[in-house]
Order: C-alpha cells, then sequence, then structure tokens
C-alpha cells in the first residue's frame, strides 16, 4: 500500500508500512542519504527533519502518522535562516566527523525561525537533544550565535 | 613557457576536440598522456587537465581533520589553490599507503601528521618540481625565474596554470623536491584555513559508510550473543521471515543473519528471531564479582612494568603517605555513526565500501573471510562518523561480520550490515575496566620521594599480530603507558601490572591507556602535593624540572588560566598534566558546585605538539578530546549483570550534552620541533582536572568513575 509524503516539495510514492519510520522511507526507500541513523529512539537527534517547519525526529515518525504535511530534509533546506547556520557552520568549521550535523544543522535552523537571538541557555536548552559524540558543542554554540547576527545584518 | 594567450586558445580548441584528442594533442611521451590524461607525479597527487588539483588521502578521515591536514601538506609545498583543490581517499595499497609509524596501512596512535609529514610534503615539492621545469622548457626561459602561486606558474610575463604545465612534463621526468624553508610557509601554521570536508558535512552531501547503497543492495543486521563468548545453537526464524520486507535469515560464525529490503525490515524481523545460545565458554560474571576479582588480584603479586630506588623503602620511612583505588569501568567508543559497512562478493572479487581505518588487516581479513584473497579485495574509503579506535582492530570484526553476510547470502549482491545503537553499545571492544592503586610518599621537606602504583585490566594486545612487539614479560606496555613512562622525576618508583581475564573483548579507546592512568597519577599527584603542604602547580613544577617542553605547558596553562586568582564562592580550580603519543598538554578546570550540584565551567589547555600545521583544527581536537573525555568521565560506563551489558543506547549510555559543555581555550606553543599527534592527547588531562577542582570547590576526592558513581551530581 503505497502513501505519498509531501518531501522538499516535491511528492514521494513510498510503497512501505504505515508504521515504518520517516526515517527508513527517507534513506532507504527514497535514497536521500543526508538525515541520518544514530539512536533509533530519539535520543541522538541525528535524524531531524522538519515536519510543517518542526524540527522532528525521523526515527520515531511512523510514515502513516506524516499525511500532508510538509517534510524538509538536509537536502532541501533553504531560506536566509538556513543559509545563515550553513555559512556560520562553514566559516567556524564546526564539523568534525560531521555525521551529527545534518540534525544539529535542522535543529539549528528550528531554534533560530523561533528565537532569532538566543542566548547560550536558550541554545543549550534547544539543542539538547542533539548528541555530537566527537564534542563540538562549543563551536555549535557560537556558530548559532553568528547565525544570528548574520540574519540581522 | 608560452604567453597566456596563445596557450590558451591552443588548449580551448584541444578540450572541444574531447578527451582522447586531448591526449593525442599533448606533446608525444607526456606524463599526462602516459596515464589517460591526469598527471600523476606520485602516489599521492594528481593533476586533471583541467588544473584540479587532488590529494589522495592515506589517512581515512573520522573527524580529525587529516583531510585538511594532509591537503595542507601537499598544497603548502605545490602552492597549489586551497580554494579548489579536492580531496580523495586512497584505496587498500600497503606498500604504496603505508603509515610508517604503524608499519600498515592504517590510521591511529595520532600518529597521520607525524608519520606524513615530510612525506606528504615531499610528494608535493616533487609535483612542483616536475611541473616547474617542463614550464621552463616549454617556454624556453630559466627554472629559476618560475614562480608558482595558487595553482599558476609565473617567468616575467608568461602565465601557465598547473592544468597548462602539466600537458608539457615528460614521461619519466625526474622530480628535483626542494623543501620549502618554514618561513615561506603560506598554509602550514595558518591560524585557520577552511576544513576541506565542511561544506560537504554541512549540506548532508559527505558519504558516510551508511550512506552507499549500491545497485540491488541488501540490507541486514545481525543478531549475536548477548553474552560475550557465547555461540549459537539453533534459531527459529518463522515469526522473522514473516516480517514484511525481510528476505532471508542465515546463520554465520558471528551470529544469525536478516536481510532486508531495507534496515528498519531486517531489524523488525531480527526482533522476531529467536536464537538459543550455548554460554559454556561465555562470561557469566557480573561486574561486581569482576572488581572483586580485581581487587584480589590487587592484593598479590604483580609483574613488575618499573622499578627504579627502593619504593617500598621509601614508602616506609616516608614522613607522610597518601593511599589512593582508582576504579575505571569498560567503555564503549559509540561513535555517531553506527558501525557499517557494504561488502560485495562476485566474480572472485570482493568490493567493501567502508569508513576503513586498517586498511592492511581489513583487506587481509576480508580477502580470507571471503575466500577470494587479499589481493583480489578492493576497499573504497569513505566518511567514518567518528572512531574514536573503534573502527580499527585486529580482527576488523564488523567488516568480517559484513563479509560473513554476504557470503551466506551468497547471490553476488552487495549486503550492507547495520549496527543498531544497542548493538554498538552491547558489542564489546570497550575500553578495559581497571583497578589502580597508588601508594605515595613525600619527605619531611615536602619532596615526593615514593610512588607505587598496581594496576589490574585486560590486556589489549596480548595475542594479537602486535602482541610480541608490545608485551614484555607478560607486561603490555598499553595497560601501564602514563604511569610507567612517566615524566615526573621521582626517585622511588615502582609500577606493576595484575593481567585479568575475560571473553570481553576490548581495544584502544581514544588515548588508551593514558585514558586511565592520566587520572589516576593526577589526582593522586594532587593528593600527594596536598600531603607536601605544596601548592599543586608548584609542586608539579619541581617534579618536572628536567623535561622543559613539558614544564612549559603547565606554566602556559596555569598563566593563562590566572592560576592563584580569585573565583567566586563556591568555585574551585584544579589542574593536570600529562605526555600522550609524545605530545604534552596541560589543563586547568574551573568548576562551580551549587547546592552541592557540580557544574563544570571552564577548561584552560595548553599544547605542545611541535610544529602546529592547522592551528584550528588543533583546537578543534582538543575541544573535542576534552568533551568525550569528560562525558565519559561524567556520566558513562558499561557494567554487567551475569554477563549482559546493562546498557543499550543513549538513554542508559548517556552522553555528553550540550549543557555540558564547559567553555574552553586552546593555547598552542609555538614549536619547530617535528609534528605529533593530537587526535587523542587532550583527553588525558581533562577528567584528573576536573576532579581536582571538585576537590578544590567541595572537599571530595573523586576515586570512581563516572564521578556520578562516586556521588558527584551534576547540573
Ligand atoms: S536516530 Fe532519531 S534521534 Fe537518534
Ligand atoms: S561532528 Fe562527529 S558526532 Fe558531531
Amino acid at each position: 500500500m503505497a502513501i505519498t509524503l509531501n518531501i522538499n516539495g516535491s511528492a514521494h510514492e513510498v510503497d512501505a508500512p504505515e508504521d515504518m519510520p520517516l526515517l527508513w522511507a527517507i534513506r532507504d526507500v527514497l535514497g536521500m542519504t543526508g538525515t541520518k541513523f544514530g539512536c533509533g529512539v530519539a535520543s541522538c537527534g541525528a535524524c531531524t527533519v522538519h515536519v510543517d517547519g518542526e524540527p522532528t525526529r525521523a526515527c520515531q515518525t511512523p510514515i502513516g502518522s506524516v499525511g500532508e504535511a510538509a517534510v524538509t530534509t538536509i537536502e532541501g533546506l533553504s531560506g536566509p535562516v538556513a543559509e545563515a547556520v550553513q555559512s556560520a557552520w562553514q566559516d567556524l568549521d564546526v564539523v568534525q566527523c560531521g555525521y551529527c550535523q545534518s540534525g544539529q544543522i535542522m535543529s539549528a535552523v528550528g531554534l533560530l525561525t523561533e528565537n532569532p537571538k538566543p542566548d547560550d541557555q536558550a541554545i543549550d536548552d534547544y539543542m539538547w537533544g542533539n548528541v555530537c559524540r566527537c564534542a563540538t558543542y562549543t563551536r555549535i554554540r557560537a556558530a548559532i550565535h553568528e547565525a544570528s547576527s548574520r540574519m540581522e545584518a | 613557457m608560452n604567453i597566456r594567450t596563445t596557450r590558451r586558445g591552443f588548449l580551448t580548441g584541444a578540450a572541444a576536440a574531447g578527451a582522447a584528442l586531448v591526449v593525442g594533442l599533448k606533446p608525444n611521451g607526456s606524463w599526462a598522456a602516459a596515464h589517460g590524461g591526469a598527471f600523476v607525479p606520485n602516489p599521492f597527487v594528481r593533476i586533471d587537465p583541467d588544473g584540479t588539483v587532488t590529494v589522495i588521502l592515506k589517512h581515512f578521515e573520522m573527524g580529525q581533520g587529516t583531510s585538511t591536514g594532509l591537503t595542507t601538506l601537499i598544497a603548502e609545498e605545490m602552492d597549489a589553490d586551497w580554494e579548489t583543490i579536492q580531496i580523495e581517499f586512497a584505496p587498500a595499497d600497503t606498500v604504496t599507503y603505508m603509515n610508517t609509524l604503524m608499519g600498515v596501512q592504517g590510521s591511529g596512535g595520532s600518529t597521520a601528521i607525524a608519520n606524513s609529514f615530510m612525506q606528504y610534503r615531499e610528494a608535493g615539492a616533487a609535483a612542483k618540481s616536475l611541473l616547474v621545469m617542463a614550464a621552463a622548457e616549454e617556454g624556453g626561459v630559466d627554472a629559476g625565474t618560475v614562480t608558482a602561486e595558487k595553482g599558476t606558474l609565473s617567468s616575467g610575463d608568461n602565465t601557465a596554470s598547473y592544468g597548462e604545465a602539466m600537458a608539457w612534463v615528460k614521461e619519466g621526468a625526474t622530480p628535483n623536491p626542494v623543501l620549502k624553508d618554514p618561513s615561506q610557509f603560506t598554509l602550514i601554521g595558518t591560524d585557520h584555513i577552511p576544513r576541506k570536508d565542511s561544506v560537504a558535512k554541512t549540506t548532508g552531501t559527505a558519504t558516510f559508510a551508511m550512506d552507499v547503497m549500491p545497485e540491488g543492495v541488501v540490507y541486514a543486521v545481525m543478531q549475536r550473543s548477548p553474552k560475550f563468548g557465547g555461540t549459537v545453537v539453533s534459531f527459529d526464524d518463522t515469526a522473522a521471515r514473516a516480517v514484511p520486507g525481510v528476505v532471508d535469515v542465515k546463520q554465520t560464525p558471528m551470529g544469525v543473519v536478516v536481510y532486508g529490503t531495507n534496515t528498519w525490515a531486517a531489524e523488525q524481523g531480527r526482533q522476531a528471531l529467536t536464537v538459543e545460545w550455548d554460554f559454556t565458554n561465555a562470561e557469566t560474571r557480573s561486574t561486581s564479582d569482576m572488581e572483586a576479582e580485581y581487587l584480589a588480584a590487587l592484593d598479590g603479586e604483580g609483574l613488575p612494568a618499573r622499578n627504579d630506588g627502593d619504593a617500598a623503602a621509601a614508602l616506609a620511612s616516608a614522613a607522610k603517605t597518601i593511599e589512593a583505588e582508582f576504579h575505571f569501568p569498560f567503555l564503549a567508543h559509540a561513535p555517531m555513526e553506527p558501525l557499517n559497512s557494504v561488502v560485495q562478493i562476485a566474480d572472485g572479487k570482493c568490493q567493501v565500501w567502508d569508513g576503513c581505518q586498517f586498511h592492511t588487516v581489513t583487506q587481509g581479513a576480508v580477502g580470507a573471510v571471503s575466500g577470494v584473497g587479499a589481493e583480489n579485495t578492493s576497499i573504497e574509503t569513505v566518511y567514518a562518523g567518528g572512531s574514536f579506535g573503534r573502527r580499527a582492530n585486529f580482527n576488523s570484526d564488523y567488516e568480517v561480520e559484513a563479509t560473513m553476510a554476504a557470503l551466506a547470502l551468497g547471490d553476488g549482491r552487495p549486503v550492507k550490515l547495520v549496527w543498531s545503537r544497542e548493538d554498538d553499545v552491547r558489542g564489546g571492544y570497550y575500553r578495559p575496566m581497571v583497578v589502580h592503586r597508588v601508594k605515595a610518599g613525600v619527605t619531611a621537606e615536602g619532596n615526593l620521594d615514593a610512588w607505587h602504583s598496581s594496576i589490574a585490566t585486560k590486556s589489549i594486545f596480548t595475542g594479537t599480530p602486535m602482541g610480541d612487539a608490545v608485551v614484555v614479560n607478560g607486561v603490555d606496555v598499553f595497560s601501564v603507558e602514563g604511569v610507567a613512562d612517566t615524566e615526573y622525576t621521582i626517585p622511588n618508583l615502582a609500577v606493576d601490572l595484575r593481567n585479568m581475564e575475560t571473553p570481553v573483548s576490548v581495544l584502544w579507546w581514544r588515548s588508551v591507556g593514558h585514558s586511565h592512568s592520566g587520572y589516576a597519577m593526577e589526582v593522586a599527584m594532587d593528593m600527594a602535593a596536598e600531603a607536601a603542604g605544596r601548592d599543586p602547580v608548584e609542586f608539579r613544577q619541581t617534579l618536572l624540572a628536567n623535561e622543559p617542553r613539558t614544564l612549559a605547558v603547565l606554566n602556559m596553562a596555569a598563566e593563562k588560566a590566572g592560576w592563584g586568582g580569585d573565583l567566586p564562592d563556591g568555585w574551585g580550580r584544579g589542574v593536570a598534566v600529562h605526555k600522550s603519543f609524545n605530545t604534552r598538554v596541560a589543563q586547568v578546570a574551573e568548576v562551580s558546585v551549587t547546592d552541592g550540584v557540580v557544574k563544570i565551567e571552564r577548561i584552560v589547555a595548553a599544547v605542545d605538539l611541535g610544529v602546529a600545521v592547522n592551528p584550528d583544527v588543533i583546537r578543534a581536537q582538543v575541544e573535542g578530546a576534552i568533551g568525550y573525555g569528560l562525558g565519559h568521565a561524567m556520566r558513562q560506563k558499561i557494567t554487567f549483570t551475569d554477563g549482559e551489558v546493562d546498557q543499550s543506547n543513549f538513554p542508559d549510555y548517556e552522553p555528553l550534552r550540550i549543557s555540558d559543555m564547559p567553555k574552553i581555550e586552546v593555547h598552542i606553543v609555538q614549536s619547530a620541533e617535528a609534528p605529533t599527534g593530537i587526535g587523542e592527547p587532550g583527553l588525558p588531562p581533562a577528567a584528573p582536572a576536573v576532579a581536582n577542582a571538585i576537590y578544590a570547590a567541595m572537599g571530595k576526592r573523586v576515586m570512581r568513575l563516572p564521578m556520578v558513581d562516586d556521588g558527584i551530581e551534576f547540573a
């Protein structure tokens, strides 16, 4: 039974059970690999996508629950907030292994969309669910501040 | 060398005529013609006809920055353009791409830059020399008049891009590499040049093994024994096969594999599987049983690892003594990308896609298991989502499992074996559990006179192909490193070791033995300083008088951190200094304690690693090593109940999170010494510096890791 998902602005047919997590539909069925598997239990944030603009853990989102909602993955990220975040990430060289960073960026865009001028505490609270085993956290904080000021400019 | 316009016109016509003709239009016998259109002066660099310079990376990239570091070395000596230079991972080829400090193709021990520093620079210089000589000949000018900058050669008014000049290099021309004087460096030592992997990793386009999905790929997961050393007796796959998307179930020597059309289907199938295990040779003890055995072993004799003077006599006559018993748990590496690799066995060949850390071993092991032999096994290395040591081991365990899974399926399709996070946390190859007792004695004048370390742990290297080299008289140097080779001058120093046995597999984990010895050494050192009535920094300065480089990092960290200066009420400051992998690191930690709850506020680090090739990458590695070390020291452990691992995933193997991360300052000593490594050395001093700060703030010595198990509560 095919389910239609609206991902990055286009419709995708997924022939899979309704309880398949969105993560695996995006990755293994549709072959979009920017969204990562890290824990499968909503504990690391590597799989973060936007569902109607809200950062959402794709590993715990059954495809049957998505409906018409607009799903955005790192591949489809665009707009001034995304540009500010990605350019700040690049200029500050936040990444190490990089495996968590799609999820970090998706969450950071969610944060700055909701709160364009977060302080350290607000950053820590919002980004808490995104694990980085390489511990790039000081740079993540700095890059979010930097993106915030780029958005003002 | 030609005037730019002339040459340009020529090349435009050539390019328009197509690749085959391009070769034909080049001077006969040119290097590029002999190499299919590319100029490949040596195995480390390639120049394409469009002038693109590509560096071939013999080391994998797990985040440690080698793709930037090795590229810096070649770009520097070649005067290539940093913006456009490309990177490519080397194939498995031990002779060509050997890590000269390890004797195999592989990465580890913080050796990537150390073993490549001259090799990659020479490769870059050699390539440039061929371009310069060819261009000089072509233009009829003296080679000495040709200068290079950002991929362009100039002599007077003449210029040529590397893409143009490469066509003039004659096959068989002999390079004449002349290395730059460090004063001429424009990239090496530059405070921050952009990482080569940043753009791909911020746009979701970097390819990790998890992202490799060749045509026809079958996804697989493996059910392994829940106790280390267990074997399959029988299994029932009826329910597993009924799961939609499950395509097959097979037994392999490592466990039962469930195959699916996607990872989730395979995982659902595995959960429906029932397996009966034989635990005859399995680990069935609990952590408390193991600990009792470790303690009993410590009460008995140990194997001597160091014996200077007479520690027992000096302790007996010391004015004051301290005694400490440190406990360190097993730890999983838990790299962010769960282990996985893709293996295809077809037509007598085996293809592996892997975030490969240990090419020689993996090529040999996969070649043997697949039956095609190492010579018919190719490895395509892709980005690794972290490792911390886990991806390199003497069994190449996860690549061999994927090979067995592909072999068992047996239809030539590529098989992608994926570990769940639970598989990873419970999968062994842990940092070994350690109990480390220290006795130290100080004289009436307050000098450290005696030190006796007794260590109980499982050896990492015993029984491995490298065992003979590093296990001497039963002492694995990696079990006692950081203490037996301490730089502190201690007149009476004894270190002894008890080798503990368990079927639980153990492995190097970021900084190996230093990950625990640094803690025991530096916390006990603070206790000794206190017994001597001396300041912890001043006490260490005296003991490091013969080690000027280490003394210098200690002094630098103390000065930058404002050692001895005022702190807010409830705060404490602690210091630790440790040499590992020939890199010296000192750290000063500041913690605050509010209503008994500890927050790690700031770490100031000073490092001396010789020439700092990429200072920003070095800072990043120190930041990361501090975070990795602190996360485990705060909350992480692997424990056993009746031989089964108690933890399973991040909710109970709690990683460091952003709110735990202190502010970090990294200061790098300016040095002209040969570069050493930085992936690991930032870790060992972090936890003891924090422990010493906690003591300063609240009077509590933390003797057991993780610290939460010793009553420390973190914010
Ligand atoms: S994979 Fe979804 S939160 Fe970890
Ligand atoms: S960059 Fe490696 S896990 Fe975040």
